[in-house]
């Protein structure tokens, strides 16, 4: 990111960055997690384990918070869902389990069901003792591409189930977007690598970093190498605005995070004065947050639609709130503005719905100055990746309920298929279902 | 990876968690559903001679504790009010589908040698593998002189034991009622009478509230109540201290004990059998939450076991037991005094009024810019920790040792005691 005037490293002091990107939700201690514990019911057909993508058996593991079985407690949650750690950590718990705790209906106060399942997961990796064992080997190998949340949970269930599993990623380090992507503040400690360290711990994975499908890898060749192969290659591209060429002053709010979360030192990191985010989902939320953390003074978030049609949830939209990043709705981007060659403002149409529900431009315009612009409107799939015929929907890949592409023999899962949302317990659960079908598969 | 299989009075079990004989092992869908839980084995609920005996509606009243529900438990349930050729086909049926599983059958009749031989040669054909005498109901069979009635007369206990004993080859463990002054009387004449093991606490004769608006004890069966049988976590500690009681009186120290009183968790289970048991067995806990909690005890139990190095249970069971003395054995001269964590205190004023009010006057508040803060006053504290007890905060107050750990004097030779031993010149 060029610098100017409005856009500047160092804003903040190195005390008060570090102080800003401090844990957002510190951990319980032993003494509130058991009052936490205990203010569960323990229901029967729990609501909360519907509601779970990776189906824990909430009310268990929180009872055995409560009896003193803490391994068995991170055993309920690390068995159906080995990024259980991660989880807890990022999961929008208020539309998934908590959201539905039945003791939402008297007090409006869902047990705190992520912030138990961190205490039992870190519990369990602070011991360092694996809990689980590998079946005996079966002699067959399986090459998963992508070593995100979807390949990792893919990985250490066949591992588990007997297989060996070599996973191929194109970047430096392991766990895809819980390393690159999620924001700072909820992933501290450098957790996502550690996170890794204990699912590779399990034994009979091994890791190959810096090689990309389509440059250093034929999904062909790995189809022959390999007895399986599982795709969990996450959406590598970002959307564009079409409302002529970018000027400077244009990011993309992806790559903007992953500078962040690798930088050595957030005084490195150029942050503008005035910085509008366009996008409504997580990634958006994030963008503009931390750039109030790292001391940008004005932060606006634009988005098309109604606050109730952004994929952020309303929690997430609060927590903008809270932090002084406003949210505009209802208006669309129309043009740059740009002043010698560098982003000066956004022209933004208001928008409705018509009769028959589309949303469409008012022809009534706003003109909002800023220095700097993040795009955050979704990721889509990198193309020209695979060299064989694979079956696509709506863009990602086309597969049936456990995972299984058009080519036989591979199977795939996280955010590269369509089904499910692009949350990390998504693509843990899709991984994990994945292996238990290509294990059948590889035994008959 | 601990081994959990046991055998509680010579009858095998992969599991020292028990169904105790109530409701939830009444009949065959219930026992059914325990053992696929994983429950090692159940007692069933007691049989009786036909006709069946019948019970009222409204059957359970409880004792909560700020929000907690069901702390204790009161029931004025009889024995089981099904037919008796019912019962006997689905114990055998249950046997015959789950072999591994200890399967006793709990029985009371009334006090003579003819009905006890007669239920006797009944059960001894469904293969079950043992009975348990039922001398402690006490509420509606103690008034027909059953159940407590005979529980509560040692010589009775030994009595129909000898009698069940002399008529079948079947293990019988005698159920003991805590409703009497001495445990260890009708739990050295179930020993005598030749019984295999004991079983204890069954429920405690108690009334759990005054309705006053109607004016009637609770569960309240149109305006009218009696007293029922009082179990759950409320109960535990008393079962807890007749368990040792028995496990180290000399004259019952190799009496077999499955300990019944409050179990609703594997650490429970633990106490009881670091005091001696060879097994527990639930009610409550299961009428609470279902037999899904077998779960934990199973898998926390072994946890626990292989974290401490116990292989299995013989390893650790009775552990405890060297360490309850008589008091006049305890060392007087052992001194802690309570400490507080002014970091962790969240200044609710509980320890000071507790102490201001209850004990010794030891803890001095101090208010200062809208804040208080609390201070041990060492001089005054006796080591009492009461207000470690009523501290909310987990671990805001320790007690810390201060004497010098050399010296050890009881109240057998201390000079203030006029029966002093005192030792020969």
């Amino acid at each position: 990111m060029p610098q100017t005037p409005d856009i500047q490293k160092g804003r903040l002091s190195t005390q008060q960055l570090a102080q800003n990107f401090e844990d957002i939700h510190p951990p319980l201690d032993y003494g509130n997690a058991i009052l936490e514990a205990q203010r569960c019911y323990y229901c029967f057909d729990a609501p909360c384990v519907n509601a779970c993508p990776t189906q824990i058996d909430i009310p268990s593991f929180i009872r055995k918070i409560s009896s003193g079985n803490t391994r068995g407690s991170a055993k309920d949650i690390l068995s159906q869902n080995i990024m259980g750690g991660m989880c807890a950590r990022v999961c929008p718990t208020e539309v998934l389990c908590e959201g539905v705790c039945v003791r939402n209906t008297q007090e409006s106060k869902p047990v705190r069901i992520g912030a138990l399942q961190r205490y039992s997961t870190d519990w369990l990796m602070e011991k360092g003792d694996m809990l689980f064992e590998r079946a005996p080997s079966s002699g067959k190998r399986v090459a998963v591409i992508g070593g995100g949340p979807a390949g990792l949970s893919c990985a250490h269930r066949l591992a588990m189930l007997g297989h060996e599993v070599v996973v191929f990623e194109a970047r430096e380090k392991m766990s895809g977007l819980n390393e690159y992507g999620i924001a700072a503040y909820k992933t501290v400690d450098d957790f996502a690598q550690r996170e890794v360290e204990f699912i590779l711990s399990l034994g009979g994975i091994k890791t190959q970093c810096g090689v990309s499908l389509g440059k250093d890898l034929k999904l062909s060749e790995l189809k022959s190498e390999f007895d399986a192969v599982f795709l969990g290659i996450g959406l590598g591209n970002v959307n564009q605005l079409e409302i002529g060429d970018t000027p400077l002053g244009v990011f993309s709010a992806v790559d903007y995070i992953e500078d962040l979360r690798q930088a050595s030192n957030l005084e490195n990191l150029p942050v503008a004065r005035r910085v509008i985010v366009i996008g409504g989902g997580s990634t958006a939320i994030d963008i503009a947050v931390q750039s109030k953390k790292l001391g940008a003074e004005d932060v606006t978030l634009v988005y098309r639609r109604g606050p109730e049609n952004m994929s952020a949830t309303n929690v997430e939209q609060e927590f903008a709130q809270v932090h002084d990043v406003k949210i505009r709705t209802w208006l669309q981007p129309n043009s740059w503005l740009v002043e010698n060659g560098q982003l000066s403002g956004i022209r933004f149409e208001y928008t409705e719905l018509n009769s028959s529900g589309k949303l469409m431009g008012k022809d009534e315009f706003l003109e909002l100055e800023t220095d700097s612009a993040f795009l955050a409107l979704g990721q889509k799939m990198m193309h020209k990746i695979f060299e064989l015929e694979l079956e696509m929907n709506s863009g990602k890949l086309a597969v049936d309920e456990n995972g299984a592409t058009s080519q036989s023999g591979i199977w795939a899962g996280g955010d590269c298929i369509t089904a499910g949302k692009d949350l990390t317990v998504h693509a843990v659960e899709q991984g994990k279902q994945a292996a238990i079908a290509m294990d059948q598969w590889l035994r008959n | 990876m601990a081994d959990l299989s046991c055998t509680i009075a010579g009858i095998p079990s992969p599991n020292p968690f028990w169904v105790a004989s109530a409701p939830p092992s009444d009949k065959y869908y219930n026992v059914e559903r325990a053992f696929k839980a994983g429950w090692g084995g159940v007692v069933w609920k007691t049989l009786g001679i036909d006709p069946p005996i019948v019970n009222v509606t409204s059957r359970y009243g409880s004792v909560e504790l700020n929000g907690q529900k069901m702390m204790g438990l009161n029931n004025n349930e009889l024995i089981s009010d099904r037919p008796l050729d019912v019962n006997l086909a689905e114990i055998k049926q249950i046997k015959e589908e789950w072999p591994d599983r200890a399967v006793v059958v709990s029985l009371m009749v009334p006090c003579n040698q003819k009905d006890w031989e007669y239920i006797l040669r009944k059960v001894e054909g469904t293969g079950a593998d043992g009975v348990e005498l039922n001398f402690g109901c006490p509420h509606g069979m103690s008034e027909r002189g059953m159940g407590a009635s005979v529980g509560q007369v040692p010589e009775y206990v030994e009595m129909v034991t000898r009698w069940v004993k002399e008529n079948s080859n079947l293990p019988c463990i005698v159920k003991l009622t805590p409703n009497i002054t001495d445990i260890r009387y009708p739990a050295r004449a179930a020993k005598t009478g030749g019984a295999d093991g004991v079983s204890l606490i069954n429920t405690i004769s108690s009334i759990v509230s005054v309705n006053l608006d109607s004016m009637s004890p609770e569960p309240s069966i149109e305006g009218k109540g009696t007293h029922g049988g009082y179990c759950g976590p409320a109960v535990k500690p008393i079962a807890l201290n007749m368990t040792s009681e028995i496990a180290r009186d000399p004259e019952t120290l190799d009496l077999p004990i499955s300990s019944i009183g409050g179990i609703s968790n594997w650490k429970d289970a633990a106490e009881f059998i670091s005091m001696g048991a060879e097994g527990v067995q639930v009610c409550t806990a299961i009428m609470h939450h279902g037999f899904r909690i077998v779960e934990d005890m199973i898998e926390g139990l072994s946890y626990w076991m292989d974290e401490k190095g116990y292989q299995n249970i013989e390893d650790f069971r009775g552990l405890a037991k060297k360490n309850v003395v008589d008091w006049q054995y305890l060392n007087l001269n052992y001194n802690i005094k309570a400490r507080i964590n002014q970091e962790l205190c969240v200044e609710c004023g509980l320890c000071f009024i507790s102490c201001e009010d209850a004990s010794h006057q030891a803890i001095k508040m101090k208010k200062h810019d809208g804040n208080r803060s609390f201070e041990v006053i060492d001089q005054e504290c006796v080591g009492c920790n009461l207000c470690m007890l009523v501290c909310p905060v987990e671990n805001c107050i320790t007690m810390e040792r201060v004497d010098s750990g050399k010296e050890y004097q009881n109240w057998t030779n201390h000079p203030n005691n006029p029966m002093a031993v005192t030792e020969t010149a």
